[in-house]
C-alpha cells in the first residue's frame, strides 16, 4: 500500500469536519478533549512520573514507557495501541506516512525513531540490501505462527531463510466506479482508460503513484504490471499523455472525491474499496480482468530502533489472533493468517471486495523492488504529471 | 570616546548575534548542504553520493514544464492578489472610520492564525461536491463542477496569500499624507487623476513590496494547485516533493531547489530595481 503525501497528514478532511460538527454541537468526548487541550499527554506524563500509574514490571527485559510507529493512515484499530498501552505501560506513537518511498526517505535519512513499522512486500529486500532492517528474532515473536501463513503472501518477507518481516495483511489495487454515473459495467482496466476518456470524461482520477498508474497502464496492452521494457513503457506513456487531458485529478487521497461525487470512478486498493462501498453502496470495487497488483504490507523492525524491546513485544501482540481479528474489521483489508479468518465474520469471508474469486486473482502481479526504483519510470511519471 | 565607540559596536554586534546565529544555522547551513547535494550522484538506491559533477544541472531542462508553469503561476496569482488588495487596503487605510479599523485589520489577519492547509481543505469542501455544486444542483443545475479547476487554483492562491498583499499596500497608504490628496485637489485635479498620480504612486513601494513577497512565495508553492486543482500540473514544488519523496533523487531535487532559490533572487532584484525606477529615490528593503 502506498499513497500520497497527503495521506499522512494528522487528520482527515473528513475526521476534521466530523470533530469540528461535533465541537459546534457542543459534544466533545473526553478524548478529544485531553488530546485538543494536551492535557492527556500532560496527565500521563505526570502520573508516570509522580508513580500514580506504575509501569506493570515485564518479563525480563524493560520495555520504557514509549514507542513509535510508523504506520499508514485508517490502518488500525486505535483501541489495540490503547490495550498495549494497558497491558505493558508503553505507550505507541504513531507516525502516519503517504509512501513506501517516503518511508524508505525517512530510514535512509537516519534515526527515524521507530520501533516498529509497515513496508510493503516489494521495499523489503531494498531494506535488506541497505542494512536498515534488523533480521527479526522469533523467539520473541511466540504469537507469529508461520504454517498458518499463506506463503503466497508472505514469501517475501523471508531472504535467505532468514525472516526479517512478518505480514500484516494483502490486498489488491483495482478501481472504484460510482454506477449511479457509470452505468455500463466494467470488468478490464481496458475499459476504465477507454471510459475516462468518454463518459468518465473529467471525473476519473489514478494515483499519484508510479508503481500503480504506469503498471495499469501496461495493463491496456496486457503487458507486465511491473515491465521495465522500454518500447512497453513508450505505450503506456502514449496511452498516459492521452488521458490526462480528460482526469479529474492525479492524486492517492480519492476517497474525498469519489464521496463527494465529484470523481467517478478512480484507482483503488482493497481497504479503501472496503470503505467507500460499505458507505456508499452503489460504488463498486473492479479488479481488471488483464491482471494488476496484488500486494501484502509487512511488520519490520529498523536496525536503528530505538526501543527494539517494545517493538517486538508490541509487535508480538500484534500477531495475536485475538487482537489481529479487531485489526482486520477496523481497517478492512483482508488477513494472510489462516488463524484469524477462522475468527473473522461469514459476511467479512464472503465479502468479493476482500476475498475475489480465484479467476480474478490469478493474473495479478506483486510489485517488484526493481519496478519501485526504476529512475526510468519515475522520470516517466513526470512527464505525465507535468505534460 | 574610542572605549565609547568600541562599546556600542560589540553592544550592536551582541543584539544581532542571536539574528546570525538563525541566519547562519537555518539558511547558510542548509543552503551549503543543497548546494553540496547538488554537484552529486544519486546512489543506486535513491539518495546521495558524493561526487562532482554538473550532470543534475545540465539535466534540469527535464523540468522545463514545471519552470515554466511556476514562472507563469506566480506572477499571474500575484497579480490576481493585488487586483482584490488594493481596494480593501485602500479602503482601510483612507476610508474606514477609525474605530473599526483595527477590527477590521484584525478580521484581515486572524485568517493567518490557522493552518493554510486546514484553510484549503475547507476550500476543498466548499469547491466539491457536496458544497456549492450541492447548493446549485438544488436550484437546478445538475453536475456543475468547481473543484480541480484552474479557477479553483487561482480562487485558493488569492485567498490564501491576500494578507501579505493587503498589508504591505495598506502601510504605505496610511502613511500618505493627507494634505497632498488635498493639495491636488486644490489644485483642480480630478479624484481619479489625484488617486493614478497621488495616491497610487506613493503607495508603489508597498505595492513592490506585496506583490514580490506573494510572488516569492508563489514560486514554491505546489499545496494549492494539488489541493484544489487535481495535482494535473506540475509546479517546480511538486517537482521537488517528487524527487525527495518519491524518486529520491536528492541531487537532481537539489539542483532545482538552487535554481529556485537563484530566479527567486533575481525577481527581488528586477522588483527592487522596478520599485527603485518608478518610485523616485524609495526602495523596497527585501534584500
Amino acid at each position: 500500500m502506498s499513497k500520497s503525501y497527503r495521506d499522512g497528514l494528522p487528520i482527515s478532511p473528513e475526521k476534521f469536519v466530523d470533530q469540528l460538527m461535533r465541537l459546534k454541537r457542543g459534544s466533545i468526548g473526553r478524548r478529544d478533549f485531553l488530546g485538543l487541550t494536551g492535557l492527556g499527554i500532560a496527565t500521563a506524563v505526570m502520573a508516570r512520573e509522580i508513580g500514580i500509574m506504575p509501569t506493570p514490571a515485564f518479563a525480563a527485559e524493560s520495555l520504557g514507557d514509549r514507542m513509535s510507529i510508523a504506520t499508514w493512515p485508517n490502518y488500525h484499530d486505535p483501541q489495540t495501541f490503547e490495550n498495549f498501552k494497558k497491558d505493558t505501560g508503553v505507550a505507541v506513537e504513531v507516525n502516519v506516512f503517504g509512501s513506501n518511498e517516503e518511508m524508505l526517505a525517512k530510514l535512509q535519512a537516519g534515526a527515524s525513531g521507530w520501533s516498529l513499522f509497515v513496508p510493503t512486500n516489494y521495499t523489503i529486500s531494498t531494506y535488506k540490501k541497505l542494512g536498515i532492517i534488523e533480521p527479526l528474532d522469533m523467539a520473541k515473536l511466540p504469537n507469529f505462527d508461520g504454517t498458518q501463513e499463506d506463503p503466497r503472501f508472505t514469501a517475501e518477507g523471508t531472504i535467505d531463510k532468514v525472516t526479517y518481516a512478518v505480514p500484516k495483511n494483502w490486498g489488491t489495487t483495482g478501481f472504484a466506479v460510482n454506477t449511479k454515473k457509470l452505468a455500463k459495467p466494467m470488468t478490464s482496466w481496458k475499459e476504465f482508460w477507454d471510459t475516462a476518456m468518454a463518459e468518465g470524461d473529467g471525473r476519473t482520477m489514478v494515483h499519484d503513484y508510479q508503481l500503480t498508474t504506469i503498471g495499469n497502464a501496461l495493463k491496456y496492452y496486457g503487458y507486465s504490471f511491473n515491465s521495465l521494457k522500454q518500447d512497453e513503457l513508450a505505450k503506456a506513456e502514449a496511452l498516459l499523455l492521452k488521458v490526462k487531458p480528460h482526469l479529474f485529478a492525479v492524486s492517492s487521497d480519492y476517497q474525498p472525491g469519489m464521496r463527494a461525487g465529484d470523481a467517478w470512478m478512480t484507482m483503488c486498493w482493497t481497504n479503501d474499496g472496503a470503505q467507500l462501498h460499505r458507505d456508499i453502496p452503489e460504488i463498486a470495487y473492479v479488479l481488471g480482468k488483464e491482471g494488476g497488483e496484488i500486494w501484502t504490507d509487512f511488520y519490520a523492525i529498523p536496525k536503528d530502533a530505538p526501543n527494539k524491546p517494545a517493538g517486538y513485544a508490541l509487535l508480538n501482540y500484534l500477531m495475536n489472533p485475538q487482537v489481529a481479528v479487531k485489526e482486520h474489521l477496523a481497517n478492512g483489508a483482508p488477513s494472510t493468517d489462516a488463524r484469524v479468518n477462522k475468527l473473522l465474520p461469514k459476511e467479512v469471508l464472503d465479502n468479493p471486495i476482500l476475498y475475489p474469486a480465484a479467476d480474478l486473482l490469478t493474473p495479478l502481479e506483486f510489485g517488484a523492488a526493481a519496478t519501485l526504483t526504476d529512475p526510468g519510470r519515475a522520470e516517466l511519471m513526470a512527464r505525465f504529471k507535468s505534460a | 570616546m574610542h572605549g565609547n565607540k568600541f562599546r556600542h559596536n560589540f553592544l550592536t554586534a551582541l543584539l544581532l548575534a542571536p539574528a546570525t546565529a538563525w541566519l547562519v544555522v537555518f539558511l547558510v547551513l542548509p543552503f551549503i548542504a543543497i548546494a553540496v547535494f547538488s554537484v552529486g550522484e544519486r546512489a543506486p538506491e535513491g539518495g546521495y553520493q558524493a561526487a562532482f559533477t554538473f550532470a543534475q544541472y545540465a539535466n534540469l531542462p527535464a523540468r522545463a514544464t514545471a519552470f515554466w508553469n511556476t514562472m507563469l503561476l506566480a506572477p499571474v496569482g500575484a497579480l490576481a492578489c493585488l487586483l482584490v488588495a488594493y481596494p480593501v487596503a485602500y479602503y482601510l487605510a483612507l476610508r474606514a472610520p477609525a474605530r473599526w479599523r483595527l477590527i477590521l485589520l484584525a478580521l484581515v489577519v486572524i485568517p493567518f492564525w490557522t493552518s493554510l492547509l486546514m484553510r484549503t481543505y475547507a476550500w476543498m469542501y466548499v469547491l466539491g461536491g457536496r458544497g456549492i455544486p450541492a447548493l446549485l444542483a438544488y436550484i437546478g443545475f445538475e453536475d456543475v463542477r468547481l473543484i480541480n479547476t484552474p479557477g479553483a487554483v487561482l480562487l485558493g492562491i488569492v485567498y490564501g496569500y491576500l494578507p501579505l498583499m493587503i498589508l504591505p499596500i495598506y502601510v504605505s497608504l496610511e502613511r500618505l499624507d493627507r494634505r497632498l490628496l488635498e493639495a491636488s485637489a486644490d489644485l483642480g485635479a480630478t479624484p481619479l487623476s489625484t488617486f493614478l498620480g497621488v495616491t497610487l504612486k506613493l503607495s508603489l513601494p508597498g505595492v513592490m513590496t506585496g506583490f514580490s513577497l506573494v510572488m516569492i512565495l508563489l514560486l514554491g508553492e505546489y499545496l494549492i494547485p494539488t489541493l484544489l486543482g487535481g495535482g494535473k500540473v506540475f509546479f517546480i514544488g511538486n517537482a521537488l516533493v517528487d524527487l525527495f519523496l518519491q524518486s529520491r533523487n536528492w541531487p537532481f531535487g537539489s539542483a532545482i531547489a538552487i535554481t529556485l532559490v537563484l530566479v527567486s533572487v533575481v525577481v527581488l532584484i528586477a522588483a527592487n530595481r522596478i520599485s527603485t525606477r518608478v518610485s523616485g529615490a524609495r526602495r523596497v528593503d527585501l534584500i
